[in-house]
C-alpha cells in the first residue's frame, strides 16, 4: 500500500471539492445534493451498486458531463468554467466504464495509443519514448500490432490505462476498470496501478468498483447508494463503524433499514434435492464446439447436469460462457457435438421444449418501453398461459419477486437490481423446469445479489427447477452445487466448489480459479516491468487553442476506421456507381413509345391514311383498334393507352367534299408533363399531316401563318435526355452517401461511447468536426472521380468545360454535404434517428427542389425557398454548366460563391450544436 | 389459432414500442403532412413559372402583345434583355428561354412577309424546354393572327383536332406532385419502420429473447408487418383525406376504399422488404446505405417521376419486380382515372405476389442471420 496518502490530514488541498451537487437525467435523479472532498494523493474508491450515481460523479469530476447544480472544484479550478476545463484537460485522465470504452476497436494498440499521444500534443522522441515505456510497462509491447477489438478484457483495460496515462496526469479517474475481467487479470491490473502510484506519489486516483474485495486495497472509500453518499472513510474505519468483518457486509449495514431487510446475510446452500439414479438429466452436452470462421469460440465442452441442480459457469468475459449457453437454448447451432434437454436431442424448431426452459440473457433484454405489468402480461400471453390463469400467476410473481411498487413504471426506468428481478420473473412466468441464466447479477449491488440468490435457491430447492447460471463473482460460484471453470473456450475444471478449492490447495474459490488459470495460460502474457513514468515526464506540452496535430489525429483515425470497414467502403463505392447506372439509364425525360389506339368509325381510306401518319412516328405505338366508346374509356382508365383518337363517321367524305372534319383526341393527363408532351407531339403530327395532305391534293403548301419560330436548342442539340440527366445525377449521389456516412460517423461515437474522448481530452469541437470530416471529403472525392469517369466512358457524356472547375465545385459541394451530415448528427442521439432524419431531410429537396427536372425559379411556396438554400441547387448549376454548356469558372463564380458560403455556415452550426460535455 | 394470438400480442407490443419512440413518430407525422404538402404545392413538372427573357428590338404594339401573352402561371413575367445578354442568361441558368423579336417585325407582318422569330432554348431542362417552346409558338402565332385581324388560322384547316386531357383537364401539377410524394412516403416510411424495428430488437437483445420462447420466426415477422403497416396506413389515410383532398384540394376520381385496400397490399411487400434489409444489414450504417440503395431506384424508376415507357426495356422489366411500379400505376388508375377493381386487379395480384416473395425471402434469412 502506498503510504503517501494521508486522508485524515485534510489540511492539504483536496484534489476535488464537490459542494451540494445534484444531477438529473430527465426526471431521474442521479445525484442528490452531494458534497464531498476528495483527498489528494490518495487512491479513493467509490463503492456501491450500479445506477447510484458513481459514474455520474466521476463524469462530472472528469469534465465529461455538464455540471447542472452545485459547485465543483477540481485541481483548484472551477469546472463550470470552460476555459479552465480546457486547461485542466491535460492534467486529468479519464477511463470510462466498459471494456475499452474509450478505445477504437479496429485500430491496433499502437494506433490507439498514438491517437491519444497526438491529442495530448506529444511529439517526436518524447512521444515514441513515452509510448514504448507504457507498452513495455504493461506487457503490451509484443502485441502492439494487434487490433484492440481482438484483445482479452484484461489487455483492453491495460491499453485503456496506457491511453489514459500517456500525458502523466495528476488525477486519474477509473470507472469500474475491472468489471468483466478475469481474477488473474484483475490482480495484474491493480498491481500495475500500485507500481504507478509508487513512482508518482502525487498522483490522485479515483476508482469505482463493484467488487468489494478490491475495495479493500483502497486508501479511502466513498460508499454510495440512491444518488447520495452513505459514508466515507478507510476500509478499516467503515468495517469498525458497522462492526462487520467484510466490506460486503459493511456496505449492507450502511444501507437504510428498509433496504437491509431485503438483503440479509448470505443464504446458505441447502443440499440439492435428491435425484434418483434412473432419472434423465436436465442437460447433457457432448463435445460442443463452435467456430466463427477461424475463431474457435467454444472448444470441446461436455457436461451433464442432473435435474434440480444449481450448476455454475465461471470465467471472464469472452471465454465462451455466453456462447455455450446460447447453444443450450438453441439460439446457436454447434459446429460439432450435441445437446440433449430432458433426454431428447435439442431441436431449435421444437416449440414444446421452449415451454420447459426459461432463459435470461446477459444484457437486459426486456422491452424497456413497456411497463413492468405490460412486460409480464406480454410474456404470459406469449407462453400461452390460459387467460384466466394470467392474472393469478402475475399476482403470484409480483408477490414473490417484490415488484408490487413498480408495476406501472417503465421497465427501462427501473434500477438495475429491480430490473434483474423482473427479468427473472419474466423468465419463470411459465414455470419452467430448467432455467438458463447468463450473468444475471453483473452490476447488481451485494444486497440485491443476496436477495436474488435466495429466489434462485427457493426455485431450485422447493420447486425442483434445474438452474444453469454463469457469473464472474467467485462468491456466487461458491453457492452453486457444482461449477465449471471456463477459459478461452475450454472447460479447465469442473467439480463442486469445495473439491476445486481442495484440489488447488487454495483458501477460497478465487485462489483456486487463479491457480487453475495460471496453469492454463500461456506465460507469454507477461506482466511487464511496471516502469511507467520516465525522467522527462515533467515536460508537459504547452496547451494550444487550435492544434493541427489533434485535428489530423482525428482525421487519421477516422480514415483507418473507414479503411478497415470494407463493407461500408464497398457499399458506398459500388453503391454510388450502381445508382449512377440505374438512374442514368433509367431516368429519361424523353417521352417515346407511347401506346395509342384508334376508334375508327369511318373506316375509309382517308381515316386509315391519317392513322398511318400517327403510327408511323417514333413517338407512338399503335395498339389493337377500339370498337366502341366504353372500350376507349376502360382502356384509358387502366393506363394501357396514353392516347386515344376517335375518327367520326363520314370523315373521309367530308374531307373529299372540302368540309372541315373533327378528330377527337383523348390524352392521359394523370401525369401532367407527359400529358403536355403528348399534346405537343400529336399537334405537331397533325400539322405536318395537313401540310402533306395539301401538298398531295393541291401540289402546294399553303401559308398557315406568317410567323414561324426558329427554335435553337442550346447545349443539347439532339435533345438527348442522358446528356441532361447524367450531370444531374452526380450531385444527387454526392448528397446522400456523404451526408449519411458523416452523420453516422459522429452519432456512432455517441452510441459507442468514444465521444468521451471529445469531452475529456484537449481536442476542441472544431478540431473534432474538421478532423472527422476530412476523410469523408477525401472518400467522397474518390467517389466523385469514379462517377465522372462513368459519365464520360460509359454514358458517353462529354465534359465540355474544364474538369478542374468541375472538380473544384465537387470539392466545395462534398464539403457542404458532409457538413450537412454533421449538423444532422447534432440532433440525433441514435443511429436510427440519424438515418431517418438524413433520408427524409435530404431526398425531397435534392430530387424535387434542386432543379434536377425543372429550374428552381419555377418552383413555388416552401419548395422555392428550400431550393435556394440547398447546396445541391448550386452544384447542379455548376455540374450542368461545365458538362453541357462548357462554362468556365468565371461564368459560374456566383454559384461557386454561394456553394462556398454553405461551408462555414454549416461548420459553425455544427460547432454551435455539438456539445463539448455530456449531459 | 395459437399463431394468430401470438401475432396479435406481438403486434400490440410493436405498437407500444413505436408509440414510445417520439422522435420517430415526429418524423412519420412530418413525412405525411409537411413533406407531402410541400411537394404538392411546389408545382410539378408541368409548365409553371417558366423564366423567359425577351430581346425586343422592335418595341411596337405587336411585340408588346406577344410579350404580354406570356402570362402567369405558365411563365414568369418576361425579363427584357439586350441581344448580347442572351448567352449570359442562358449560361447562368436564370432563364430557360430567350425570345428575339427583330426590328421591323410588325412591318413584315403587315406586308405579308413570312418572318421567323428566334427562340433560344436551354435544352438541358428537358421537359420545360419542350413543352414551353410549344406554348410560346402557339402564343406568338395566335397574337400575330389576331393582330392581322384574320380569322383564327385553324378555322381554315380541313381537319380539326379536338384535344381532351382526360382525368386532369387542366394538367395541374399539384395533383400529381402531392400524390406521388405520398406514395414515396408510404414506401419509404414503411421500409424504415419495419427494418429499424428489427434492428432495434437485435440491438436490445430482445429478438434473442423471443427466439427462446415458443414463438415462430414467422409470427415475429408477421407481427412487425401488421403493426408497422397499420401505422403507415393510418398516416396515409390521414394524408389523403386531409392533406391531399382538403389542403391541396386535389379531386379524387375513384374509390378511396379501393386505394386504401391496394395500399394495404403494397405495405405488406414494403414492410417485408424492410425486414429483409434489416436481416441482411449487420449494423445501422450498413442498413442506412442499403436503404438508400433500395429507396432511390424504387422511387425514381417506379414510373412516378418519369414515365415508364421511356425507360430502357431492361430497366422496365427489372422494375416489374418492384412493388412501387405496380403501386404507382394502380394509384394513378384509381385516384386520377377512377378505375375500379375490374381494371386494377392485375396490379393488386402482382403486389401480393411480390409481397409473398419478399416475405418468404426475409423469413428464410431471418433465423440464420439473427441467431448469430
Amino acid at each position: 500500500m502506498v503510504d503517501q496518502c494521508n486522508a485524515d490530514a485534510m489540511e492539504t488541498e483536496p484534489v476535488a471539492r464537490l459542494e451540494s451537487i445534484s444531477h438529473y437525467y430527465g426526471s431521474r435523479t442521479a445525484l442528490q445534493n452531494v458534497s464531498l472532498d476528495v483527498p489528494a494523493g490518495c487512491m479513493v474508491g467509490l463503492i456501491g451498486p450500479d445506477g447510484v450515481g458513481k459514474s455520474t460523479l466521476m463524469g462530472l469530476v472528469a469534465g465529461a458531463r455538464e455540471l447542472q447544480q452545485g459547485r465543483l472544484q477540481v485541481l483548484g479550478g472551477d469546472m463550470a468554467d470552460s476555459r479552465f476545463r480546457s486547461q485542466a484537460a491535460p492534467r486529468i485522465a479519464f477511463m470510462p466504464q466498459g471494456l475499452g470504452g474509450n478505445l477504437y476497436h479496429t485500430l491496433t494498440i499502437d494506433e490507439n495509443i498514438g491517437f491519444f499521444a497526438d491529442l495530448f500534443g506529444l511529439r517526436g522522441k518524447n512521444r515514441a519514448n513515452q509510448i514504448d515505456r507504457l507498452l513495455s510497462a504493461t506487457g503490451l509491447l509484443e502485441f502492439r500490432d494487434r487490433p484492440a477489438g481482438k484483445l482479452s478484457g484484461g489487455m483492453k483495460q491495460k491499453l485503456g490505462l496506457c491511453c489514459a496515462l500517456i500525458h502523466n496526469p495528476e488525477l486519474l479517474i477509473l470507472d469500474e476498470p475491472t468489471t468483466g475481467v478475469d481474477p488473474l487479470a484483475r490482480k495484474q491490473f491493480w498491481d500495475l496501478i500500485d507500481s504507478i502510484r509508487a513512482q508518482q506519489p502525487i498522483m490522485s486516483v479515483l476508482v469505482a468498483t463493484a467488487y468489494m474485495e478490491e475495495a479493500e486495497r483502497f486508501d479511502w472509500l466513498v460508499a454510495m447508494d440512491g444518488a447520495a453518499i452513505l459514508d466515507t472513510g478507510s476500509p478499516q474505519e467503515l468495517k469498525q463503524k458497522t462492526g462487520t468483518d467484510t466490506l460486503d457486509e459493511a456496505f449492507i449495514a450502511l444501507l437504510p433499514d428498509d433496504r437491509q431487510e431485503t438483503a440479509g446475510t448470505n443464504p446458505k446452500t441447502a443440499a440439492p434435492t435428491v435425484v434418483s439414479a434412473d432419472d434423465i438429466p436436465a442437460i447433457e452436452a457432448h463435445n460442443l464446439t463452435l467456430r466463427f470462421g477461424d475463431f474457435t469460440a467454444v472448444k470441446d465442452v461436455s457436461f451433464t447436469i442432473p435435474k434440480g441442480e444449481i450448476f455454475g459457469f465461471l470465467g471472464s468475459n469472452g471465454c465462451g460462457k455466453t456462447t455455450t449457453m446460447k447453444m443450450l437454448t438453441g439460439l446457436l447451432t454447434p459446429t460439432e457435438g450435441e445437446v440433449s434437454l430432458f433426454g431428447a436431442p435439442l431441436d431449435s424448431r421444437d416449440l414444446s421444449t421452449r415451454q420447459r426452459v426459461g432463459y435470461m440473457s446477459q444484457s437486459f433484454s426486456l422491452y424497456s418501453e413497456l411497463t413492468v405489468r405490460q412486460n409480464l402480461v406480454l410474456h404470459a400471453k406469449l407462453f400461452h398461459i390460459a387467460p384466466e390463469r394470467i392474472q393469478p400467476r402475475i399476482d403470484e410473481l409480483v408477490d414473490e419477486f417484490d415488484l408490487a411498487d413498480v408495476m406501472d413504471e417503465l421497465a427501462g426506468d427501473l434500477p438495475l437490481g429491480v430490473r434483474q428481478r423482473l427479468s427473472l420473473a419474466v423468465a419463470v412466468v411459465h414455470s419452467p423446469e430448467l432455467l438458463i441464466l447468463d450473468e444475471p447479477t453483473s452490476g447488481v449491488d451485494p444486497a440485491a445479489r443476496n436477495s436474488f440468490w435466495r429466489l434462485l435457491l427457493r426455485l431450485s430447492r422447493e420447486d425442483g427447477v434445474t438452474i444453469f447460471i454463469s457469473t464472474h463473482f467467485m462468491n456466487e460460484g461458491e453457492r452453486c452445487d457444482r461449477i465449471s471453470l471456463m477459459h478461452a473456450g475450454e472447460v479447465v475444471a469442473c467439480d463442486t466448489p469445495a473439491a476445486l478449492i481442495e484440489q488447488a490447495g487454495a483458501e477460497n474459490l478465487e485462489g483456486a480459479f487463479m491457480q487453475t488459470l495460471e496453469a492454463a495460460i500461456d506465460p507469454s502474457t507477461s506482466q511487464g516491468d511496471g516502469k511507467v513514468l520516465g525522467s522527462d515526464s515533467a515536460s508537459q506540452p504547452r496547451h494550444r487553442r487550435f492544434s493541427w496535430q489533434r485535428l489530423l489525429a482525428y482525421a487519421r483515425r477516422e480514415t483507418r476506421e473507414l479503411l478497415r470497414d470494407p463493407i461500408r467502403m464497398s457499399f458506398a463505392f459500388i453503391g454510388s456507381a450502381l445508382l449512377m447506372m440505374i438512374l442514368g439509364y433509367g431516368i429519361t425525360l424523353d417521352v417515346e413509345d407511347l401506346p395509342f389506339a384508334v376508334l375508327d368509325q369511318d373506316q375509309s381510306p382517308q381515316s386509315r391514311d391519317y392513322i398511318t401518319a400517327v403510327s408511323g412516328s417514333r413517338y407512338f405505338i399503335e395498339q389493337p383498334a377500339l370498337s366502341n366508346v366504353e372500350e376507349l374509356e376502360r382502356r384509358m382508365q387502366s393506363g394501357e393507352l396514353s392516347l386515344a383518337l376517335a375518327i367520326p363517321p363520314g370523315f373521309g367524305k367530308d374531307i373529299k367534299r372540302g368540309q372541315s372534319a373533327d378528330i377527337a383526341v383523348w390524352v392521359d393527363g394523370a401525369m401532367p408533363f407527359r400529358g403536355e408532351t403528348i399534346q405537343g407531339y400529336i399537334q405537331g403530327l397533325h400539322f405536318s399531316y395537313l401540310k402533306d395532305l395539301a401538298l398531295r391534293t393541291y401540289g402546294a403548301v399553303p401559308t398557315l401563318s406568317l410567323v414561324t419560330i426558329e427554335s435553337r436548342y442550346r447545349y443539347n442539340q439532339d435533345f438527348r435526355s442522358l446528356d441532361a440527366m447524367v450531370p444531374a445525377v452526380i450531385p444527387i449521389l454526392l448528397v446522400f452517401i456523404p451526408a449519411i456516412l458523416m452523420a453516422l460517423g459522429i452519432v456512432r461515437e455517441k452510441e459507442l461511447g468514444s465521444i468521451t474522448n471529445l469531452y475529456v481530452t484537449p481536442v476542441n469541437r472544431l478540431e473534432f468536426l474538421l478532423g472527422k470530416q476530412l476523410p469523408y471529403i477525401g472518400f467522397s472525392m474518390l467517389s466523385y472521380a469514379s462517377l465522372v469517369l462513368l459519365a464520360i466512358f460509359l454514358f458517353d457524356v462529354p465534359v465540355k468545360g474544364g474538369v478542374l472547375t468541375l472538380t473544384l465545385g465537387a470539392l466545395l459541394f462534398v464539403t457542404a454535404t458532409t457538413g450537412l451530415g454533421q449538423v444532422i448528427s447534432a440532433f440525433a442521439s441514435t443511429q436510427v434517428a440519424a438515418l431517418a432524419a438524413t433520408a427524409i431531410v435530404t431526398i425531397l429537396p435534392t430530387i424535387q427542389f434542386s432543379g434536377m427536372t425543372e429550374p428552381v425559379s419555377s418552383l413555388e411556396g416552401a419548395g422555392a425557398v428550400i431550393g435556394q438554400f440547398w447546396p445541391a441547387t448550386w452544384f447542379l448549376q455548376i455540374s450542368r454548366g461545365v458538362f453541357t454548356k462548357g462554362l468556365t469558372f468565371a461564368d459560374l463564380q456566383y454559384s461557386f460563391l454561394i456553394l462556398a458560403a454553405f461551408i462555414p455556415m454549416l461548420t459553425l452550426m455544427s460547432v454551435f450544436l455539438l456539445r463539448k460535455q455530456g449531459r | 389459432m395459437e399463431s394468430i394470438v401470438n401475432i396479435w400480442n406481438l403486434g400490440m407490443k410493436e405498437l407500444r414500442s413505436i408509440w414510445s419512440d417520439k422522435v420517430l413518430l415526429v418524423f412519420v407525422v412530418l413525412a405525411f403532412t409537411l413533406i407531402v404538402y410541400t411537394a404538392g404545392s411546389a408545382g410539378s413538372m408541368e409548365l409553371n413559372n417558366t423564366p423567359v427573357a425577351v430581346v425586343d428590338e422592335e418595341q411596337t404594339a405587336l411585340s408588346g402583345h406577344i410579350i404580354d401573352s406570356l402570362q402567369q402561371p405558365w411563365f414568369l413575367e418576361p425579363d427584357h434583355i439586350s441581344f448580347g445578354q442572351i448567352d449570359t442568361v442562358l449560361d447562368s441558368g436564370s432563364h430557360t428561354f430567350a425570345l428575339v423579336i427583330p426590328e421591323g417585325f410588325e412591318r413584315d407582318m403587315r406586308t405579308g412577309r413570312v418572318t421567323s422569330l428566334q427562340l433560344n432554348i436551354d435544352a438541358t431542362r428537358m421537359t420545360q424546354a419542350f413543352i414551353g417552346s410549344r406554348y410560346i409558338e402557339q402564343m406568338v402565332t395566335m397574337e400575330v393572327a389576331e393582330f392581322l385581324r384574320r380569322d383564327s388560322a385553324s378555322a381554315a384547316l380541313p381537319i380539326n383536332l379536338v384535344v381532351h386531357a382526360s382525368f386532369n383537364p387542366n394538367l395541374e401539377g399539384t395533383w400529381f406532385g402531392g400524390v406521388m410524394e405520398l406514395i414515396t412516403m408510404i414506401t419509404m416510411i414503411s421500409i424504415i419502420l419495419s427494418g429499424a424495428a428489427l434492428i432495434r430488437e437485435r440491438e436490445h437483445g430482445t429478438v434473442e429473447h423471443l427466439m427462446v420462447m415458443p414463438i415462430r420466426p414467422f409470427e415475429i415477422m408477421a407481427a412487425k408487418v401488421w403493426a408497422n403497416g397499420l401505422i403507415v396506413m393510418l398516416a396515409a389515410i390521414f394524408s389523403v383525406m386531409v392533406i391531399v383532398q382538403q389542403v391541396l384540394g386535389v379531386p379524387i376520381q375513384g374509390s378511396l376504399l379501393l386505394f386504401f385496400f391496394g395500399a394495404l397490399i403494397h405495405l405488406f411487400s414494403t414492410t417485408a422488404i424492410g425486414i429483409l434489409i434489416g436481416t441482411v444489414a449487420r449494423t445501422m450504417p450498413q442498413f442506412g446505405l442499403l436503404l438508400i440503395l433500395t429507396i432511390i431506384p424504387l422511387q425514381l424508376l417506379s414510373g412516378g417521376i418519369t414515365p415508364r415507357e421511356s425507360m430502357p426495356d431492361l430497366v422496365q422489366n427489372i422494375m416489374l419486380a418492384a412493388p412501387t411500379t405496380h403501386f404507382v400505376s394502380m394509384a394513378q388508375a384509381i385516384l386520377y382515372r377512377g378505375a375500379g377493381l375490374e381494371v386494377i386487379w392485375p396490379q393488386m395480384l402482382a403486389l401480393a405476389g411480390i409481397g409473398v416473395v419478399f416475405f418468404s425471402a426475409a423469413l428464410a434469412l431471418f433465423r440464420r442471420h439473427l441467431s448469430v
